[in-house]
């Protein structure tokens, strides 16, 4: 089987985040980055698929700059077979439109069995890219997926709902999943899986200036800022204790909803 | 190493006679990708894996040791630097102190790590013959074998070579047969097999394989002040059969094998140091940070940025001089892949290695300290971190020879290595002592560049060393070695001096690579370290040129002292204050 892995290449979670002077993005220049949570957990999926199944081969795709290679590099040491890199400069910062076209015609001729992604990026949070590849390649596609079964001729996945309720979904192969943190422990890249990797293949590609152009993002960041800490005083009750005591637990219960 | 450039090697302790330049020497950033993802791989596990388990191995839960060791081991850790075809993955000597720098942040675990893969190993792999090396090390590398190093014995630490365990080869010639009580064990409540140093024939100190069984018994568990989540025990040997071939190296160079072994021992301590440091900076600064005291966080008061930041310009320095010298190992290295060359290699970097392992381990027990004080009251409460991380820090300072018996080895090295004319110190420190007592003082460039200045207050550091360590010889010649408190001296002189210089090279490239804007805080870090630097050399050595010389004759040294130690002070308050901000803000080790 074929697994294609999509992962992109965020900011750290303990970096500190500074606003760029456009007040559009953050500032990157002196970022350390990572790779996306959920995209992690899609690898490790992939991975144990691959295992379960005997046979197969595990493709890593990320799109961005030169720096998206430590990511690369770091899901080769993890076990992934070989990797695509959609090389560009700011590709990252795409509409998910923009972005599902170019991952879409990146891997469109690889024939994927499946294709894994995180649920969403840690960065711009639209959860978006891999539904839309889904339907530009044509496939079915489950989303917050947490348990895959690819043992059949027909994929069994597990999806989380709301309110703690599941869903078990048959569908055809190959498709589109969109993968939930947290759902395996991921294996670390062991020191001969490092080594093995400076031998993997990373195949460079360059986004077509068709997929690029005619499809502009049709939405664009205003203003990006940082939450504004405001302070507020209520006088509940109007000087009735017992009053003032129940709007009091209304408001915990409806506004804070700590109660 | 791309990064160094292709030079014929520069020879160990040229250092103190000779000048550097940025690209020569090997720094953090020159890491490669792969030395970065090893050092990630094991800073998780560490933190996933050992680190929530820290509680139970400090009860003496040798099971989950040694299930901590095999883990370890499956991801590759155990092996790293053990040759290929034992098991091993053949790494270079960067990734394996990369590994004992993140090892640093396992507490107890870091000693069992460090035995399983150094001191208990290392012998096996540089003086064991084809067949023990085939027999042990397979099994030491996937973590089912455990092994201990027994050196040391009630009546011999420090003078090792004093030892009583004693060998004596059975009638029929295919046993060893030992006696003897050897202490402080590492892993000895869990070991299969032990690194033993006995005497044949009562004078041939020589080491041995010895595996558990018949006559081999260990103590109980010592009650030790810290790193109470590794084994260490007695080990008492009773008529011991150990078949010959178990002989490490040759009868009577035992000594070759324990000294060696401890000079690998020595930089990968400072690395464990310096992981050790990181840790504790970034729980002091979270700390600092949450804890709040007249209605302010206390990491905004200046006592306390004071000592986040010299914490944090001590663990910056230490890894510049600890990757700077396994720059130079590496480098000697080459493409090696002998055993012997390669240990030849690394005890060329002898007194390099005694330098790291005194300067980290007191850096380490600095930012302990330091640690337990910003913790206050709970500092001082076993719920809280910096208690223990104080009392582990302490055994740095005593294992791996003491850091006296380190510092008398630092100029007693060097000297030995100019005696045999290996270095060229007594020709340096001749012209230095001509310079001295010429009556016209050489002229003051003016300094360019980046960092121009405290270069060459670190070049005037190593005349202060050369002078200090000059007289010693011409005063005292063959009885130096018994001028200990002179050899102290000298040899923080020569630290400080190692110290300096590193972090000033180690600054340059980065400001090179970054320019000096981006650089700033790195440049910052150097200048107070500078500063401070040349006020304890100039202690230092005051101290020994009085104790040494009178008269005329001190005169003009302390006049050639205070030339050399020339500082026009800056504002380390401000610059202290600069260094600290990226900390706060970071909430954690940022450098």
């Amino acid at each position: 089987m074929k697994i294609i892995v999509l992962m992109k290449q965020v900011a750290n979670k303990d970096a500190i985040l500074r606003i760029n002077k456009e007040e559009t993005w953050i500032e990157e220049g002196d970022l350390s980055f990572e790779v996306n949570e959920s995209d992690g957990y899609a690898l490790e999926e992939a991975l144990r698929i691959k295992e379960k199944t005997g046979s197969g081969e595990v493709v890593v795709c990320s799109m961005g700059p030169q720096r998206v290679k430590s990511a690369i590099k770091d899901a080769l040491a993890r076990g992934a077979d070989r990797a695509i890199h959609v090389v560009g400069d700011n590709l990252q910062h795409l509409s998910p439109f923009a972005a599902a076209t170019i991952l879409a015609e990146a891997i469109r001729n690889e024939q994927a069995d499946l294709v894994l992604t995180g649920l969403q990026s840690d960065d711009y949070g639209y959860a978006q890219t891999g539904v839309i590849m889904a339907e530009l390649l044509g496939l079915p596609h489950a989303t917050i997926v947490i348990e895959v079964d690819a043992s059949g001729e027909r994929l069994r996945v597990k999806r989380e709902l709301e309110s703690g309720w599941y869903q078990w979904y048959e569908m055809p192969r190959p498709a589109l999943l969109t993968i939930q943190s947290g759902i395996s422990q991921i294996r670390y890249a062991t020191l001969k899986g490092i080594m093995a990797a400076k031998k993997k293949e990373i195949k460079e590609v360059t986004p077509s200036s068709d997929a690029a152009t005619t499809r502009p993002s049709h939405q664009r960041i205003e203003k990006i800022y940082f939450p504004q800490k405001t302070k507020q005083t209520q006088f509940l009750g109007n000087g009735d204790a017992k009053r003032g005591a129940a709007e009091l637990a209304e408001k915990l219960r409806t506004e804070a909803r700590v109660i | 190493m791309s990064a160094v450039a292709e030079k014929e090697i520069i020879k160990g302790g040229a250092f103190l006679i000779e000048e550097r330049t940025p690209e020569e020497i090997f720094t953090p950033e020159d890491f490669t990708d792969e030395q970065r993802m090893i050092a990630d791989t094991t800073r998780e596990f560490i933190d996933n894996e050992v680190r929530p388990r820290i509680p139970e191995l400090e009860q003496k839960d040798w099971t989950l040791a040694r299930e901590l060791v095999r883990q370890s081991a499956d991801l590759g850790l155990v092996g790293a630097v053990i040759p290929e075809e034992y098991g091993g993955l053949g790494l270079d000597q960067t990734s394996g102190t990369l590994i004992a720098e993140n090892m640093g942040r396992a507490a107890s675990f870091a000693v069992t790590f460090g035995a399983q893969t150094g001191i208990g190993t290392l012998p096996i792999v540089y003086f064991g013959n084809e067949e023990t090396k085939r027999k042990y090390l397979p099994k030491i590398v996937t973590g089912e074998t455990i092994p201990a190093y027994a050196l040391t014995e009630a009546g011999s630490g420090s003078d090792a070579l004093a030892a009583k365990a004693t060998a004596r080869l059975s009638e029929d010639g295919k046993f060893y047969i030992l006696n003897g009580e050897k202490m402080w064990i590492s892993n000895a409540g869990f070991a299969d097999l032990f690194i033993v140093f006995a005497k044949v024939d009562g004078d041939k100190f020589s080491g041995f394989v010895v595996e558990t069984g018949e006559g081999v018994k260990t103590g109980a568990e010592e009650h030790k002040m810290g790193i109470k989540g590794s084994s260490t025990r007695a080990l008492i040997l009773q008529d011991a059969h150990v078949p010959v071939e178990n002989l490490l190296g040759e009868v009577g160079k035992g000594a070759k094998i324990a000294f060696n072994i401890l000079n690998i021992g020595r930089f990968k301590l400072g690395a464990a140091c310096c992981g050790g440091m990181k840790l504790m900076i970034t729980e002091s600064t979270r700390y600092a940070n949450e804890r709040r005291q007249f209605g302010k966080s206390i990491s905004s008061f200046g006592a306390i940025k004071a000592k986040l930041a010299e914490m944090a310009i001590r663990t910056w320095v230490g890894e510049a001089m600890t990757y700077r010298t396994v720059g130079l190992i590496e480098s000697a290295i080459g493409d090696v892949k002998d055993p012997n060359a390669k240990l030849k290699a690394i005890e060329e970097y002898a007194a390099e290695c005694s330098i790291i392992k005194v300067a980290l381990s007191e850096y380490c027990d600095f930012v302990a300290d330091e640690m337990v004080q910003i913790y206050g009251g709970y500092g001082y409460s076993a719920d809280y971190p910096a208690e223990q991380a104080y009392r582990d820090s302490r055994i740095n300072r005593i294992f791996e020879g003491t850091n006296e018996i380190n510092r008398m080895l630092i100029p007693g090295m060097l000297m030995k290595r100019a005696m045999t004319g290996k270095l060229a110190l007594l020709p340096a420190a001749q012209s230095l002592m001509d310079e001295v007592l010429s009556p016209s003082m050489p002229g003051f460039d003016e300094d360019e560049g980046v960092l121009a200045a405290e270069m060459k207050l670190a070049q005037n550091a190593k005349k202060v060393a050369l002078m200090t360590l000059g007289t010693a010889a011409q005063k005292y010649m063959m009885a130096l070695a018994d001028q200990q408190e002179i050899l102290m001296g000298v040899a923080d002189i020569i630290t400080d001096a190692y110290a300096m210089e590193s972090a000033i090279l180690r600054a340059q490239k980065l400001a090179a690579a970054q320019g000096e804007e981006q650089s700033a805080r790195y440049l910052d870090i150097t200048r107070v370290f500078c500063n401070d630097a040349v006020e304890r050399i100039e202690a230092h050595a005051k101290n020994t040129l009085a104790a040494m010389s009178e008269g005329d004759e001190l005169r003009t040294l302390l006049a050639a002292l205070r030339r050399f130690t020339k500082l026009t002070p800056m504002n380390t308050i401000a610059a202290r204050q600069r260094i600290v901000d990226v900390l706060i803000k970071a909430n954690k080790y940022t450098y």
